[in-house]
């Protein structure tokens, strides 16, 4: 996880097509600019990063359903839940469902859990469109790469 | 059993908060209803997940911005009822 960067799952750790679920892992660093502010003598990782922790992995599913032709963007959080302080070393599993799929949006139910336990929780609408660029097609080709993305989930899907 | 305008109003109503008195056959859901496009999003989902179907939104969207089709054939409640209708109407044949 590279706070500063916005990559906040370090990798796809299981992708279902055929039940549109994805389950995601990330650590949150032991250092970062961030806890200087977030906050002094008592780090803790922001509640706006842990949704976009369930975002980016309810995104990579519905780019996995689209099979890298469309880009989902965020619309809007609802019923959001932060359980549970989560410090630096935590170990995230984030996970994903495809609640619906819409024309030109999806909507997607999402959780952490830390050691099994529930920590956040929330449903997603994205907004799903053509990639509008061609170099963030490419980027998320790569990001694919390094969050170990199951291309085969795809192709057998 | 409910028409489908009713059950429109009823989804609009709940998920805009508009009273559902105000919401009659010849409300235009933007012009009139002052829904946006992030409301109509939810609107769509309740629409899809009550009738069983998909509304082909950025069919519609792609035809009044090149066009082809006004707004007013879509979003008009009895226009986007019919649509509706036909949808339903489409699944079963």
């Amino acid at each position: 996880m590279r706070l500063e960067y916005f990559q906040l799952l370090d990798r796809i750790v299981e992708l279902d097509i055929a039940n549109r679920t994805i389950r995601t892992e990330a650590t949150v660093p032991l250092e970062s600019t961030i806890f200087q502010g977030h906050f002094p003598g008592y780090p803790l990782m922001p509640g706006v990063l842990l949704l976009e922790t369930m975002a980016q992995t309810s995104g990579w599913l519905i780019i996995a359903l689209t099979k890298f032709e469309r880009m989902p963007f965020l619309a809007a959080f609802k019923e959001a839940k932060l359980r549970t302080f989560v410090p630096p070393g935590t170990t995230l599993s984030a996970s994903a469902k495809l609640e619906h799929e819409g024309s030109g949006f999806a909507v997607a139910q999402a959780e952490i859990r830390v050691d099994g336990k529930v920590t956040s929780d929330c449903e997603i609408t994205f907004r799903v469109v053509n990639f509008p660029a061609p170099d963030l097609k490419t980027y998320m080709q790569k990001e694919a790469e390094r969050l170990q993305f199951p291309m085969g989930a795809i192709a057998n899907g | 059993m409910s028409s489908t305008f009713d059950t429109v109003a009823k989804i609009i109503a709940e998920t805009c908060d508009i009273p559902i008195e105000t919401i009659t056959p010849e409300s235009h859901a933007i012009n009139d209803l002052g829904i946006d496009s992030l409301d109509f999003l939810d609107i769509a989902f309740a629409i899809d997940k009550a009738f069983g179907i998909k509304l082909p939104l950025e069919q519609w969207t792609q035809e009044v911005n090149d066009g082809k089709a006004t707004t007013e054939q879509y979003f008009v409640m009895n226009n986007l009822c019919a649509r509706i209708d036909e949808l339903i109407a489409a699944k079963g044949a």
